[in-house]
């Protein structure tokens, strides 16, 4: 047993802490990553996220916590990135792309005044990287409700995003409201990407968001199915992750512990890859019909 | 200061002529996420004691090959988003193994134009070159296979060839400018001016040029303002593109609301 877990790893109260909320987190960038990969908005996801990076170097400039700096610009770039027209599809790559650039360029600026008045540069690693170990007590109701108001706005709308993602014409013709819906989406997929970057940093939140849902969507066959597997597939990246990550502590070469980012993140990429070893030579799953159709209209 | 100016002119007509096609293509994610991963390479180059011209390199045609390989079986911002987040997972391992590099990896990212040696300016000029001239040999089929995909196969171009020759010099292009603008704003520079350009104009060979005309006068702004005020060159080349891109909307709405009706 101690090979795998070392000692220590259950009484540890970081640990407690980062495998509870890890927990929350994944399910619910999994849930949302399964829409978001549904409608094909993969790069505003994770545009999001970097633009979250602008909000952790403020946050760390004024001296607040990180996640308020994610979670303000994201939703304020969520919400300029739907006024520019990121619902019509041909448009919406370059308008996500603008906005993306303006924000890493605010980005650059945060951490260069906030080198300048203290000095430390470790800040832009913890913001762009995370770790899930260092998460503060106080934050944790905050992640969490956030975590729950997320998961709760997506769930509630599942029916009419799919409707909406899948025609919006249709949509549309049956009186939903499709833009105020996809506006309401990208709001809670800000949310749920500011709460990845917490835990295993801005930059590879995509991993939590896209990885997970894109590995359900090739084995399911529905769309429930799609999002349960999700859940599943991002709860289990985080908490081997985070086994592995304290088992590092005493690989080589540094003998101070690899990043949980980098075990969550290889650990979701490898699952995906593993499902094209699957044989498909049965009927193609409706989640993967859907997947396809998505393919062939222009992004 | 003389290979700062001359490095920050290559990069612009780099960005403007390969961020035509992004924008064109609508791989702008692909466009973010090669130079993006891109910086792994270096830093894991940097810890192997490499040059991390070297690493950049390698790790930006993995990036393409990733991205384009990836596609075939797969949605392609599904597969964007999978390389470029390992390719971070692997950059976040070197990062945390080398012991002082916080620092580097900062100017990585944001860019550092003022410490450009002699040394790096020519290699950089070189690659600039070689991508320029790729761009110009491809040019006909790589325009066509993106304004009309379906034509494009039926004249026997292909599009997956066309999508990996583009994504390779999008490649090459990156690991030339990623040490100078760094790799988050390397993307700023390829779109902003670029879809500025989209906007004004509708003719490619125009469109292009203006692209280069406008990353060329960010960047030498952007050069100039930095170098006075000392704010990173990043801030000034992203919030110039994005003030560029807002200018082309405005004209283009103002030029169809005003367009003098056909009697």
């Amino acid at each position: 047993m101690h090979y795998i877990f070392e000692p220590g790893f259950f009484g540890s109260g970081p640990v407690h802490v980062a495998l509870a909320v890890g927990a929350v987190i994944a399910i619910t960038s999994a849930v949302v990553g399964v829409f978001t990969v549904i409608r094909g908005q993969s790069f505003a996801g994770h545009s999001l996220a970097d633009i979250a990076t602008t909000g952790g170097s403020g946050a760390f400039l004024v001296g607040v916590n990180q996640f308020w700096g994610f979670l303000a610009f994201g939703a304020g770039a969520a919400a300029f990135m739907e006024m520019i027209g990121v619902q019509r599809r041909r448009s919406r790559d370059v308008a996500t792309g603008v906005v993306l650039g303006a924000a890493l360029g605010l980005a650059a600026l945060f951490l260069y005044l906030a080198t300048q008045s203290t000095s430390t540069t470790g800040a832009s690693f913890t913001i762009l990287f995370g770790s899930i170990f260092v998460i503060t007590t106080s934050t944790i109701p905050a992640l969490i409700a956030s975590a729950v108001l997320a998961l709760a706005t997506v769930l509630v709308l599942a029916r009419v995003l799919l409707l909406s993602s899948l025609s919006s014409d249709i949509a549309a013709a049956r009186g939903v409201p499709v833009r105020a819906v996809g506006a309401a989406f990208l709001m809670a997929l800000a949310v749920s990407v500011a709460l990845s970057a917490v835990i295993i940093g801005a930059v590879l939140s995509t991993a939590l968001l896209i990885g997970p849902a894109a590995t359900a969507l090739r084995l399911a066959r529905s769309p429930v199915k799609a999002v349960i597997t999700a859940a599943g597939v991002g709860v289990l990246a985080i908490w081997l992750g985070v086994v592995l990550a304290y088992d590092s502590y005493y690989w080589p070469p540094a003998g101070r512990g690899w990043p949980v980012s980098f075990f969550v993140v290889t650990l979701i990429v490898v699952g995906y890859l593993l499902t094209f070893l699957r044989r498909r030579d049965r009927q193609p799953a409706p989640a993967d019909t859907l997947d396809r159709e998505h393919a062939c209209s222009p992004a | 200061m003389l290979n700062t100016w001359i490095a920050g002119t290559v990069v612009a007509v780099i960005a403007g002529v390969t961020g035509f096609f992004a924008v064109l293509r609508g791989s702008t994610f692909a466009a973010h996420a090669i130079p993006n991963g891109a910086f792994a390479g270096a830093a894991g180059a940097t810890l192997l004691g490499f040059n991390p011209l070297a690493g950049l390199a390698v790790f930006s045609v993995a990036g393409a090959l990733g991205i384009a390989g990836l596609s075939r079986r797969a949605r392609n911002d599904v597969a964007t988003a999978l390389t470029l987040v390992m390719m971070l997972g692997v950059g976040a391992l070197f990062v945390s193994w080398s012991t002082e590099y916080a620092q580097e990896a900062y100017s990585l990212l944001f860019g550092e134009v003022f410490g450009v040696s002699t040394d790096e300016v020519l290699p950089i000029v070189i690659l600039g070159a070689v991508s320029i001239a790729a761009i110009i040999v491809m040019f006909r089929p790589l325009l066509l296979s993106s304004a009309l995909p379906e034509v494009a196969e039926a004249r026997g171009v292909s599009a997956r060839r066309m999508e990996l020759g583009f994504l390779l010099v999008m490649a090459l292009a990156t690991s030339m400018t990623v040490p100078v603008v760094g790799a988050l704003l390397m993307f700023s520079l390829m779109i902003g001016p670029s879809a500025a350009a989209r906007s004004l104009t509708a003719r490619p060979v125009l469109a292009m040029t203006l692209a280069v005309v406008i990353a060329l006068v960010t960047v030498w702004a952007g050069i100039v303002v930095s170098y006075e005020s000392n704010w990173p060159l990043g801030f000034l080349v992203g919030v110039l593109g994005a003030a560029f891109f807002l200018a082309g909307r405005a004209y283009r709405a103002a030029a169809i609301r005003f367009r003098p009706r056909v009697a």
